[in-house]
């Protein structure tokens, strides 16, 4: 029998080696997985690569693995942002690498290494500080630069559903890089609000088909998130 | 139309800006509105004009701001602002989000920016090659993407710089990307090869007076 579903979050981060590659998902605080950072902090790898959309705020979180120096780099589109003060701090001190990358190119650096594309060429940020160093080649008239695929070790997605085959459903905009990042890591490890009992959810409906994912653990968000 | 009040300024406030732009906007077009003045866009838009609103954080179909006691945590906008859905709207993913933006299905993204050269060149991202850590979130991708760019933003800076400029100083986002600029003077067309063109100007504005205030050539017609 298949049994994605871990009952802790020792095993659920077991085996996360130092020098990972660590996709997280999220957008703001919406469809982040709070639970597994935690548990990341907790499980203690580090000279870790970060690819997240933000660069964390406060000092929970992405912030806190950054303040305890367990991330050498971060990769992220939108690393400045209210609260950002622990990415501040570091970057300006030099104890951490940033790699700004747009946000769909981003998204879709991921994508291409889940789908097996090593790299693709894009018009965004043709003509810019963004494209130093790039190969560039001209389509039909219009110039694009080359950008590479972005795999991950390890996936921290959060999502509202998963069975023990590791589908998942997402919630409203909670979705965003989630299952792009599912995709895109040789270990995904999904944070459910609730379990389903396998053939309960809608196949029409799977957002994230098992095959992404690994581990799934639920977790309580809270009253806030129900 | 709202312009402002206050006795020693001319031209649309804030509001006024936002509400002019939105009188360009067609039914059935799909339109990204970038965080700041841009997103007081869609507050001018009638709910029965059918403008379909895409958040790149993956909602197509974005309606108005909740009631207070309405909020949904899970369904915020590109600022990261409490939204709704409207009935017809639909979520995905970032990457079928950003395909809206690069594979060219968004009729419209409209903008702030720091500057907008005469030959359509945005810079809206950073304020200097030596700013090592700016953020450029989806600028760069709805710069490229969308079928067409209108920027939304202030004449001058608030120390009084024109930001219609001749070429731009800070690091760009996109070139020759912008179509249209809508700024508190009034409103101005990028024709290629003549730079920035006249459409209207904002009630009590003269010529003389959006020349002053630009760093390039207006041109009427």
């Amino acid at each position: 029998m298949i049994n994605k579903i871990v009952q802790s979050m020792a095993d659920a981060m077991a085996g996360i080696r130092d020098g990972s590659t660590v996709l997280i998902g999220g957008f703001g605080a919406v469809g982040q997985p709070d639970q597994l950072i935690e548990a990341l902090i907790e499980q203690g790898a580090k000279d870790l690569t970060c690819v997240a959309n933000n660069a964390g705020t406060g000092r929970v979180g992405l912030a806190k693995l950054m303040e305890l120096g367990r991330v050498r780099k971060i990769i992220c589109s939108f690393p400045r942002s209210a609260g950002s003060v622990v990415f501040e701090d570091l970057y300006r001190a030099g104890k951490l690498e940033l790699e700004i990358v747009p946000q769909g190119t981003m998204a879709e650096r991921m994508r291409a290494a889940g789908a097996g594309v090593p790299a693709f060429f894009t018009a965004t940020s043709v003509g810019t500080i963004l494209a130093h160093g790039k190969e560039e080649r001209e389509f039909n008239g219009r110039r694009y630069v080359m950008e590479h695929a972005l795999k991950g070790d390890v996936a921290l997605v959060e999502a509202w559903e998963g069975d023990r085959w590791g589908n998942l459903t997402y919630r409203a905009s909670g979705r965003n890089f989630n299952p792009v990042m599912a995709m895109a890591a040789d270990l995904t490890i999904a944070q459910v609000s609730h379990l389903r009992e396998l053939g309960e959810l809608v196949p029409e409906n799977v957002h994230t088909p098992g095959i992404f994912v690994h581990r799934v653990i639920q977790v309580d968000r809270g009253p806030d998130w129900a | 139309m709202p312009g402002t009040q206050e006795g020693h300024m001319q031209g649309f406030d804030r509001k006024g800006m936002a509400a002019r732009l939105a009188q360009d906007i067609p039914e059935g077009w799909y339109v990204n509105l970038g965080i700041g003045i841009p997103t007081m866009v869609g507050d001018y838009v009638p709910l029965d004009r059918e403008v379909i609103f895409h958040s790149e954080n993956g909602i197509l179909g974005m309606g108005p701001a909740p009631a207070k006691d309405k909020i949904d945590p899970w369904l915020v906008n590109a600022g990261k602002q409490p939204v709704t859905l409207r009935p017809g709207g639909s979520y995905c993913h970032h990457a079928d989000s950003f395909a809206m933006i690069r594979g060219g299905h968004i009729d419209l993204c409209v903008l702030g920016a720091f500057e907008v050269a005469q030959n359509g060149d945005i810079a809206n991202w950073a304020t200097s090659e030596n700013d090592t850590a700016p953020a450029v979130g989806g600028a760069m991708d709805l710069g490229a993407g969308a079928k067409r760019l209108w920027v939304i933003m202030e004449h001058t800076t608030k120390d009084g710089r024109p930001k219609l400029v001749e070429a731009c100083a800070y690091p760009l986002t996109t070139p020759r990307a912008v179509k249209r600029v809508y700024t508190n003077l009034g409103v101005f067309e990028i024709v290629p090869e003549k730079g920035f063109v006249v459409v209207d100007l904002a009630p009590g504005v003269t010529l003389e007076q959006a020349q002053a205030a630009s760093g390039a050539v207006l041109h009427t017609q």
